[in-house]
């Protein structure tokens, strides 16, 4: 296979392994003021992703350094680009990471309450900036025949990136919620499976209307084609499944299906990307492309060889953490943090 | 406003913030992997509590280290996107290959070795901590692995149109000199800065009296030859660096000794006023030959000056200033060598104080022990600042100039330059004062809460 298309797909299942991962501790996050009513409520909520978070962030620092490597053009234009939606990200992360810290390490309530509000909104604003950015990667944005980025700020959030961002601040919220389920017990964990039944509604709702706005705005469709396969139609048929897994109290399943709902929509938008990987809307010709984007041969195939030695085996001791820590977390019962 | 000046001023922010907690992370992740395996082959439950203790400090500092390390990777991006268009066909490598190798590791057992101490063996538990320790240098080493390719370009070729450098062999990349003099001296100074805070932090317990005393006098003993190797080691790599960078970037050697004209044996300063326009002293003590033992091992040899060497840049590249800010130069590395060197004295003293067991501490010298954690925070930091302003104009050495690397003005302009500034600077001065507050607080609590 072409080393270009190879590092486009695998960028893509970075961001796709960030949305999965770090969608449900982003969900617990936001929940968190709410689903905790007392200090060991949200002691066990958050342990519920306390051991998983920081290395589910790393697709994240991951995808971006694959970009950097893989793609330097596209990894300039974005992140220059997309300057103010980053600083906004970037303030979010940093609140949200010392938070998981620090909270537990003072007892004060006002010392608990901010940091607690620092994670709602360190969750919730990254959730709701990642679909602005999907939406323009796709939709377009003002890139010039330099690869300069030729907007401003507002270009970034029109009303259409808004509804895509929306759709993934409810999606992650249940995914979240959905996570819950599945690894608290007892009074919380009925709590956490009404408010997934709750969620499911509005995370559909925001899902069709951005399905619907996508082909107004977009040439996903026209791409994909009159069979567009079974990445997007199991994307909206897990999510549809999702209210009645829960109902018959299939926490797993559901979960799964959340997870095939992330990871398959985010597929979905990166096929009708390709071979783009930064649509311009001055102009189709100045599209940033895996083709003239990209780095030398040379380097994307050092980048291939580390990447098959080292993803097998972070995939394996990570999953061999989630295998440790599979246990639900009782709230009555000791948190050793 | 300019724009490079403040993209300059943001990197020099948060990257010297962010490595205010960065070599204490590395310090610190070996030194409670080596109490936790006391801890495991001993059953003394003192090293049980002191791994809490440390641990404790330990994960307080290393959430904020994490947090802006985020920022670094992403500011290439969006501060100097012409930057990464001309080195990500290099520099994007050992940057993705950190977060691969080393983020996700350091990370993944950091969640297992918090959250799994009741469900996992002790070794099993120890084996845990050891990995976050190999995970955190690890990052070290490829960061640096990039950061030498801005220092000392190796195993690459112009592209055709010159846009930007594209490798050709990535084991020069990884076995650039460059990296193996700058690593070392990174590692060995994150055990000295690890190990003055263990220093300062068990005096200051000894000498309150405090409850658990006999494990404070056992941190005292691991700290103090803890910090004693690092400090032999950070010395002796910071000499071969230094003999290093006067091949590579002799410029900064002359800058940082404020050496104007070229001499052969040249003279060490031990203090210069001078006068950055004219380039010469206004005033000046130098010790003769000293330079030129530093620089060769030998009293012979010559050390090219300033002047000299600007002639021989403009031959070579072409008009213009070559010459960094030599203020910043000279004295961010006497304040790095003078740090040393003290860290070196006091370093002796505890190691001649803790041989004979002898633990009282008059009060002067419990004041220096304890002082004395701040000297690696002054090293580390006024050495990166020299690692980095000494190669100035340059952003990647004799490649691109650091003002042709920033976002186009166009794209990321002075409003949004000082927006986000302000931004970091809000942010950060808010987690330092939760940083330190948490730290004082823990320090201070002693083994309380351990068991």
């Amino acid at each position: 296979m072409e080393l270009q298309a190879l590092w486009f797909i695998l960028v893509a299942v970075l961001f796709t392994g960030f949305f999965f991962l770090e969608g449900f501790d982003f969900g617990v996050g936001i929940l968190l003021p709410f689903m905790g009513k007392d200090d060991r409520e949200r002691r066990a909520v958050i342990n519920t992703i306390g051991p998983f978070w920081d290395g589910n962030e790393v697709w994240l620092v991951t995808a971006g350094g694959a970009m950097f490597a893989a793609f330097p053009h596209w990894y300039a234009t974005l992140f220059s680009g997309f300057y103010p939606a980053l600083l906004l990200m970037l303030a979010a992360l940093i609140m949200r990471g010392v938070a998981f810290e620090f909270r537990s390490k003072h007892d004060r309530p006002s010392w608990r309450n901010f940091w607690d509000w620092s994670i709602f909104l360190g969750s919730a604003l990254p959730a709701l900036l990642w679909g602005v950015a999907m939406a323009n990667f796709i939709r377009g944005v003002p890139v010039d025949a330099s690869m300069n980025y030729a907007g401003g700020f507002w270009n970034l959030l029109n009303p259409y990136a808004l509804a895509c961002g929306l759709a993934s601040l409810s999606i992650f919220t249940l995914h979240g919620a959905v996570f819950l389920t599945l690894k608290t017990t007892g009074e919380m964990r009925e709590r956490a499976m009404a408010t997934a039944k709750t969620l499911w509604t509005p995370a559909v709702l925001l899902s069709m209307l951005f399905m619907a706005y996508t082909y107004v705005e977009t040439d996903l469709y026209q791409r994909l084609g009159i069979n567009p396969g079974i990445v997007p139609v199991f994307s909206v048929l897990a999510l549809f499944s999702v209210r009645t897994l829960l109902r018959r109290n299939a926490s797993g399943w559901a979960f799964a299906m959340t997870g095939v709902a992330i990871a398959f929509s985010t597929a979905t938008i990166f096929m009708g990307l390709y071979p783009r990987v930064l649509v311009s809307s001055l102009n189709p010709e100045w599209s940033l492309t895996v083709q003239n984007a990209s780095s030398s041969p040379y380097t994307l195939s050092i980048m291939t060889t580390v990447a098959l030695i080292f993803v097998p085996l972070v995939l394996l001791y990570q999953g061999w953490s989630y295998w440790v820590f599979r246990q639900r977390v009782a709230v009555d019962a000791h948190h050793e943090y | 406003m300019d724009i490079v000046f403040l993209a300059r001023l943001q990197f020099a922010l948060t990257s010297v913030f962010h490595f205010f907690f960065v070599p204490l992370t590395l310090g610190l992740s070996i030194f409670t992997a080596i109490l936790e395996t006391a801890w495991v082959r001993t059953g003394n439950r003192k090293y049980l509590q002191l791994v809490q203790f440390w641990g404790r400090i330990f994960l307080i500092n290393f959430a904020v280290g994490v947090v802006t390390g985020i920022v670094m990777e992403f500011q290439f991006g969006m501060n100097w996107s012409e930057y990464s268009r001309f080195v990500g066909d290099i520099f994007g490598v050992p940057l993705a290959i950190e977060a691969l190798l080393a983020f996700f590791m350091e990370s993944t057992f950091l969640g297992i070795w918090i959250f799994g101490r009741d469900r996992l063996p002790k070794a099993v538990h120890a084996a845990s901590i050891w990995l976050v320790a190999l995970g955190s240098n690890l990052s070290a080493l490829w960061i640096l692995v990039a950061n030498s390719f801005m220092q000392a370009p190796v195993g690459f070729r112009m592209a055709a149109d010159g846009s930007r450098a594209e490798m050709t062999d990535f084991a020069a990349l990884l076995f650039n000199p460059n990296v193996w003099k700058q690593f070392p001296h990174v590692l060995a100074g994150g055990i000295v800065t690890a190990g003055f805070l263990v220093i300062a932090l068990s005096t200051w317990h000894i000498m309150k009296g405090s409850k658990g005393r006999e494990a404070f006098v056992i941190s005292m003993k691991f700290g103090t030859i803890y910090a004693f190797i690092g400090t032999v080691l950070v010395t002796l790599a910071g000499h071969t660096q230094m003999q290093h960078i006067m091949k590579t970037q002799p410029m900064k050697v002359a800058a940082a000794e404020a050496l104007w004209e070229t001499e052969n044996p040249a003279s060490f300063s031990l203090f210069t006023i001078g006068d950055e326009e004219k380039l010469e002293d206004l005033y000046s003590i130098r010790i003769p030959r000293l330079l030129s033992f530093l620089a060769y091992n030998s009293f012979e040899g010559e050390v090219k000056g300033i002047r000299q060497l600007q002639a021989e840049y403009e031959a070579q590249y072409g008009p213009g200033d070559y010459v960094p800010s030599v203020i910043t130069a000279y004295w961010s590395f006497r304040l790095m060598v003078g740090a040393g060197t003290l860290m070196l004295l006091v370093s002796l003293l505890a190691l001649w104080k803790v041989s004979r067991d002898d633990y009282r501490f008059p009060p002067l010298l419990g004041a220096l022990f304890f002082w004395s954690m701040l000297l690696p925070w002054i090293a580390n930091s006024t050495g990166w600042i020299l690692a980095e302003m000494g190669r100035q104009p340059w952003i990647v050495f004799g490649l691109l100039k650091t003002e042709q690397a920033v976002t186009p003005a166009s794209v990321v302009g002075p409003g949004e330059l000082v927006l986000s500034i302000a931004l970091f600077t809000a942010l950060y001065l808010l987690l330092a004062a939760a940083d330190l507050f948490l730290i004082r607080k823990y320090a201070a609590l002693g083994l309380e809460g351990t068991e």
